[in-house]
């Protein structure tokens, strides 16, 4: 069952087309790599499935509710896709812990007890129950995105979207933030990763999507794709990347 | 002329009386101005275009324009221009209201505009509601921002009241004046007075670094 369907989804910024027209059906269960070079859309079709950016042509339905819908529809679609961002965007006035206990309270209406009890289990999931009560401020940027994966998490969603959860890390502060999607994914949770990490689309990616001047140009499984290029543009991007 | 100091113990009760009419319409006048203000720079900030224009209108008024004439302004052109009187008082107050409201409306927006936008966005992508984001993310990071900005313009206003003089208003410095008209004491009396102004903004200036202090700058 698909959980993200595009439709014919365009968005435009003033005359710049950054999505053309994309279809795209995802299912549940599903770990979606984006990749394509920086401009062809990729962030950007991530962000209209939370309405962060909004369609300018098609439409584009997230667990059966169209972007389109309103406000109210919006919000409940952003309950059921989790976002990780570049930036972490951590709250920097709340600890770790206030950071992943806000969710449950403010947007479930979760008691403050309850919302505590869940926010701790989740940062022991991502390793981090020790640093429950620092600041942002006090903890590692692979550490903070840890912090806000758990964030995403703890309003239960049915998707997990990521724009370049790494790109802002050093090279031994990916594997720790990596580690943890991994960890997700094998749970079973459906995700949309953006990356330029190509170990870990093909070791945990089910599914691959290069995007080029705003359209899919290649969709498949991502070991046969990184493989064997299907594409002479595609194999050029792979050479940059890696 | 001698100076002669004892003559600021003979005159402090009446001074002090004026300092107590300068605190109050500082007083009354910042708490108006902050949440006009407030409000104001709120909807310069997210208000949509008619808002937005509103607000800009009466910001570029407000500061293009001499508090002095804004004052003399609502206590004589208005009766005449709608059939307002108001005491002295009133005018006074108001105009402070209304000038440090365009200022603070400017503190206000710039604040909340300089939290970064991917603060907003980590909220709504949570599912908040916008104004749920303003009161719990962005207001609380760009309140602590606003206290410097704050703590200036409520110096400023406070030592603007001495302007009421013009629409003779009992605040200090028109009873400074008063004292001098009738004892010639300058030295003393204007001494005397610049004091208790120092001592007025000093506190406001403690009260200020306090709450600086016990909130870190995010």
């Amino acid at each position: 069952m698909s959980i993200v369907e595009f439709r014919k989804t365009s968005k435009q910024f003033g005359d710049l087309k950054v999505l053309d027209e994309v279809d795209l059906s995802i299912d549940i269960g599903e770990v979606v790599v984006l990749i394509g070079p920086s401009g062809s859309g990729k962030s950007t079709l991530l962000r209209c499935i939370n309405g962060l950016e909004q369609i300018t042509g098609g439409d584009l339905f997230m667990d059966g509710i169209s972007v389109r819908a309103g406000k109210a529809q919006l919000r409940l679609i952003r309950q059921e896709a989790g976002m990780v961002f570049q930036q972490f965007n951590l709250f920097p006035q709340m600890t770790a812990l206030e950071n992943v206990a806000f969710g449950p309270r403010k947007v479930r209406g979760v008691s403050a007890a309850e919302a505590r009890a869940q926010a701790l289990a989740l940062l022991e999931k991502v390793g981090l129950k020790d640093k429950a009560e620092r600041y942002p401020s006090e903890l590692s940027g692979g550490q903070q995105q840890r912090v806000a994966i758990a964030r995403a998490l703890a309003v239960k969603p049915k998707v997990m979207l990521f724009d370049e959860p790494t790109s802002a890390l050093d090279p031994e502060l990916k594997q720790e933030v990596l580690n943890v999607m991994r960890q997700l994914a094998q749970e079973g949770m459906t995700m949309i990763v953006v990356t330029h990490e190509m170990a870990f689309a093909k070791q945990v990616g089910t599914r691959l999507i290069f995007m080029e001047h705003g359209k899919i140009s290649v969709d498949g499984p991502p070991r046969e794709i990184l493989e064997n290029p299907p594409n002479e543009r595609l194999r050029d991007f792979l050479q940059h990347v890696e | 002329m001698q100076i002669d100091w004892s003559v600021i113990l003979t005159f402090l009760p009446q001074l002090l009386a004026g300092a107590k009419i300068t605190i109050l319409i500082t007083v009354i006048g910042l708490l108006g101005g902050t949440i006009i203000g407030t409000i104001a720079g709120l909807m310069r900030a997210y208000g949509g275009p008619v808002l937005n224009a509103i607000a800009f209108v009466y910001v570029e008024l407000i500061r293009g324009t001499p508090i002095v004439v804004q004052v003399m302004f609502l206590y004589f052109a208005m009766p005449i221009l709608v059939g307002l009187r108001i005491d002295p008082m009133s005018a006074a107050v108001l105009a402070i209201v209304v000038n440090a409201g365009a200022y603070i409306a400017e503190i206000v927006r710039g604040a909340f505009l300089s939290i970064s936008k991917g603060l907003t966005e980590a909220g709504l992508a949570l599912g908040l509601p916008q104004w749920k984001v303003l009161a719990y993310i962005v207001g609380p990071l760009a309140f602590r921002r606003l206290i410097p900005p704050l703590g200036n313009q409520f110096i400023v206003s406070l030592k603007d009241t001495s302007l009421f003089i013009v629409i003779g208003v009992g605040e200090l410095t028109r009873t400074g004046q008063e004292i001098m008209a009738s004892n010639f004491r300058a030295v003393e009396i204007w001494t005397a007075v610049a004091v208790i102004y120092l001592f007025l903004t000093g506190a406001m200036t403690i009260v200020l670094r306090t709450i600086e202090k016990r909130m870190r700058i995010l």
